[in-house]
């Protein structure tokens, strides 16, 4: 309480976890909104726009992965590289099968 | 002569600091990373069970359509508000913490735990209607509507209670956790040097948060529309 003097150099202000809070409501409404349009193939991709733009918000701002250190970015771009991996071997496999033709 | 000096130098370490660190800055980037391996095994584990849920959702895209509207979209809505609300208020609990603000941050966790309990009493809610519709699988699956597609919506439905199951049970979890912090900040073990914990729990609820970010249009939304029409 009595030491807004000395705040350490990485606290987020609060407008920033605020405004992050509104973008997120903001997405919220906006994937229910366009789940209630036919976009015909659209609605998965824009979707899957919407949902991946508020994780990336969460993870660099609520997550505070932006002050974080070289080595996390490591860790958290990897795991996001292995899961590409898996999604597409596995696709890659899935979608092709009806190619061959007997 | 050297045991004397180590005994000294024990009383100007916070209390928190684990021996095996230089200092605090050193402990805290080190739990913050070690929390980063646990979070890709479990980035890893929903996106395993994701992977399988978008296979099934190629094969048989007018089940996925049928589930998708079987849900109830408008406690699902809430949910995903009710789950962000509590996000704000852990990273809100992070900060009071560093702020040295121990009634503010026994006040955000509480508010966490509030939020938290919403998402979890709404989501019984969604199971008790579920199960009444005979929407769980195995031999209470009853739901028959459209028969030719029944046992495909069941699949649906062995991802929707294995996928919402599991982040429910992460909550309670959570739960369980911020109960811990509660304790710990009201007994004022935390402050502007030393909020490690706080942040390390932040960081799996937030994760939590961000799973649903996904489940929640993948399993009530889009499965409606870029389908067949049935």
């Amino acid at each position: 309480m009595s030491d807004e003097h000395s705040v350490p150099h990485d606290v987020t202000p609060l407008a920033t976890y605020i405004i992050v809070f509104v973008a997120l409501a903001a997405g919220t409404l906006l994937t229910w909104f366009a789940s209630t349009i036919d976009l015909g193939w659209a609605n998965t991709p824009v979707a899957l726009v919407i949902a991946t733009t508020k994780a990336v918000l969460v993870i660099l701002f609520f997550m505070h992965v932006i002050h974080s250190t070289r080595l996390t970015w490591v860790v958290i771009i990897g795991s996001f590289v292995w899961l590409g991996v898996l999604f597409v071997l596995t696709f890659a496999d899935y979608l092709t099968r009806s190619w061959v033709i007997y | 002569m050297s045991v004397a000096v180590e005994h000294e130098d024990e009383h100007l370490h916070h209390p928190f600091l684990q021996h095996q660190f230089e200092d605090l800055g050193q402990q805290h980037e080190a739990s913050t990373l070690g929390m980063w391996m646990f979070l890709s095994t479990e980035i890893l584990f929903f996106g395993g069970v994701l992977c399988a849920y978008w296979i099934y959702r190629v094969i048989y895209p007018e089940a996925w359509a049928i589930g998708g509207e079987l849900q109830n979209k408008l406690a699902g809505g809430i949910n995903t508000i009710v789950l962000i609300i509590s996000s704000l208020t852990m990273a809100l609990a992070v900060r009071a913490a560093q702020l040295g603000r121990r009634r503010g941050t026994v006040a955000f966790l509480v508010a966490t735990l509030f939020f938290g309990s919403i998402f979890l009493g709404v989501k019984m809610f969604e199971y008790h209607a579920h199960w009444q519709e005979g929407l769980f699988p195995g031999v209470r699956f009853t739901w028959h509507e459209i028969p030719e597609f029944a046992p495909k919506v069941q699949l649906f439905m062995v991802f929707y209670w294995g996928l919402t199951g599991m982040h429910a049970l992460h909550m309670v979890i959570g739960v369980g956790l911020l109960l811990w912090m509660i304790s710990r900040a009201w007994r004022g073990h935390f402050g502007p040097e030393y909020y490690g914990p706080v942040e390390v729990m932040g960081l799996y609820w937030h994760f939590v948060d961000i799973v649903w970010i996904f489940l929640f249009p993948f399993l009530y939304l889009i499965p409606h529309f870029g389908m067949p029409h049935v």
